[in-house]
């Protein structure tokens, strides 16, 4: 379904984002991506949906070829997979129903069947009563529910989802997770980029991580998803270090100074 | 059609400030186009008036036939290059000078002045080389005593032509090149606004003709209005200047106006559809 076979991409500025991966996501999977900031996450996601395209080796996605890509096949292939980021990327002067019914819109959906399809989305992903709203009007957490609404309207084959609760507290990304969960067990395969710990601990879904473009480890093998958690507290337990640091660097230079 | 259409309508809707800076750069850009337009013209017009004076005179000798004259008449009218020919007896001639000397009109005594041929050539012909030719040949008539045709002042006129023919062309085309340019910039700013819209329109699977085709129509309608704009302005401005200076100037025919707002559409479109594959093909 998803194939990327010795896939490098090089950016000409910032140099090897991806080295030499190769990777199978299967149909109905659910797969995290975890690494570090810049360890090649979300050029992975770019690669699958074809924002992107490999500097060398090739990414297979239901049947579109990266190697033998025409630009229309970009449009036919993301009409069969949903994205959703960390930033949300919704429409500011649309409200949600309009957002949702928007994606529906530009791939020629019968205009009669579009409001019921996004109602029923809508309330698929808890927000029947907000289908009015704007998205400066929601939470961050219902600003998600819509983007993934959109996501599904054509009731794609796989989710990518990249930091999707990057931005929520802790309530909203239960909240997500537990929406993309219900969704892969409908039989969508979702592939979502993380940094959240949490989220590893509570699930035993298959867990990539990510180094400097390379894969490091891959389950299947039980033990990767307890590695990968590990090595992210070690780097959550570096980055509160650095934080500390700071606030305290802060707390220093703003004490008044007194003589002696 | 009806999808793209609201969006038109949305973006205008949602940044109305834009839309109109938009529609008054191309009217503007069009308009000071326009203006140059008039002038050259008006200019043209002022030439031409000017070169349909351009005749040749051929002085007649006395005792003629006029058979002979009627003869030579009718050949003349027959070369390709002359528009119209004239004989003027002595005695007409003598009334003309009397008509126009006034006061002076006794200093002639019948008699004095000599028959001619008047003949005036046609628009395309009035250089100073088709002129000397037409002159040889009629100066090639036994009873032709002399031939005056302002040589130097054709030559001369034929120069200013050609200069204010390549001023013109020259001047039109950077006035054309700084439209385009301006419009151009506009659209494109038009278009970077939209940017994010343009994107998640792809991330969603919209193709690239349904992405440009709002962005076509946008484009074109504010061609169109700038068109119309532009042309309220320089007709405005051409009345002022007929008020300011008392005389008529000449505006653009009926055709050339709708060419020129046909202009403005179709700067839109091209400016629009280049803007969005700009933009597409980074995404």
């Amino acid at each position: 379904m998803i194939r990327l076979t010795h896939v490098t991409k090089e950016y000409p500025r910032t140099g090897r984002a991806l080295d030499d991966v190769s990777l199978h996501v299967a149909k109905g999977e659910f797969v995290f991506l975890t690494g570090p900031s810049g360890s090649g996450k979300s050029t992975m996601l770019k690669l699958i949906f074809m924002e992107e395209r490999p500097t060398a080796g090739e990414v297979r996605v239901s049947g579109i070829n990266s190697a033998t890509l025409h630009r229309g096949d970009i449009a036919r292939l993301r009409r069969k997979l949903g994205v959703v980021f960390q930033d949300f990327r919704l429409l500011d002067d649309r409200t949600a129903h309009a957002n949702v019914a928007f994606a529906l819109e530009v791939t020629g959906a019968a205009e009669p069947t579009v409001p019921a399809k996004v109602s029923r989305l809508l309330t698929h992903v808890g927000l029947a009563s907000k289908g009015l709203a704007f998205p400066k009007e929601l939470s961050g957490g219902e600003q998600q529910r819509v983007a993934i609404a959109r996501a599904l309207v054509n009731d794609p084959f796989v989710l990518l989802a990249d930091e999707p609760t990057g931005n929520l507290d802790d309530r909203a990304t239960r909240g997500v997770f537990q929406l993309l969960r219900e969704i892969n067990a409908a039989g969508t395969a979702v592939v979502m980029a993380t940094h959240n710990l949490e989220l590893l601990r509570r699930s035993d879904f298959r867990t990539i991580d990510m180094l400097h473009g390379r894969i490091v480890s891959d389950t299947g093998d039980s033990g990767a998803a307890e590695r990968a958690a590990a090595r992210l507290a070690e780097d959550d337990a570096a980055a509160r270090e650095i934080a500390d640091a700071r606030e305290g660097e802060r707390t220093t230079a703003a004490r008044p100074w007194t003589p002696a | 059609m009806r999808l793209a259409l609201r969006e038109v309508l949305l973006a205008v809707r949602r940044a109305p400030l834009l839309s109109a800076l938009g529609v008054i750069t191309i009217a503007f850009s069009l308009f000071a186009f326009g203006l140059f337009g008039l002038v050259a013209i008006n200019i043209r017009d002022a030439l031409r008036q000017v070169e349909s004076r351009v005749e040749i005179r051929a002085f007649i000798a006395d005792a003629t036939p006029i058979e002979a004259i009627v003869t030579a008449v009718g050949d003349i009218e027959e070369f390709p290059e002359v528009a119209h020919v004239d004989y003027v007896s002595p005695d007409s001639a003598l009334a003309t000078a009397r008509r126009e000397l006034g006061e002076f009109a006794d200093v002639f005594e019948a008699g004095v002045l000599p028959g001619s041929i008047e003949i005036r050539l046609k628009p395309d012909f009035r250089d100073p080389t088709s002129v000397k030719t037409v002159a040889a040949s009629v100066a090639a008539y036994s009873f032709v005593d002399d031939v005056r045709y302002g040589q130097d002042w054709v030559a001369k006129l034929y120069q200013i032509r050609t200069i204010a023919t390549i001023v013109g062309v020259v001047l039109g085309l950077a006035f054309a090149v700084v439209a385009v340019i301006i419009i151009g910039t506009t659209i494109r700013m038009s278009v970077l606004a939209r940017e994010r819209e343009i994107g998640i329109m792809r991330l969603v699977g919209a193709t690239d003709a349904f992405v440009r085709l709002p962005f076509v129509i946008d484009g074109f309608l504010k061609g169109v209005l700038g068109g119309f704009l532009a042309l309220a302005l320089t007709w405005l401005a051409s009345s002022l200047i007929d008020r300011a200076l008392g005389f008529r100037t000449v505006f653009f025919s009926p055709g050339f106006a709708a060419l020129g707002v046909l202009g403005g559409a179709l700067i839109g479109v091209a400016g629009s559809a280049i803007s969005v594959g700009r933009q597409l093909r980074r995404i």
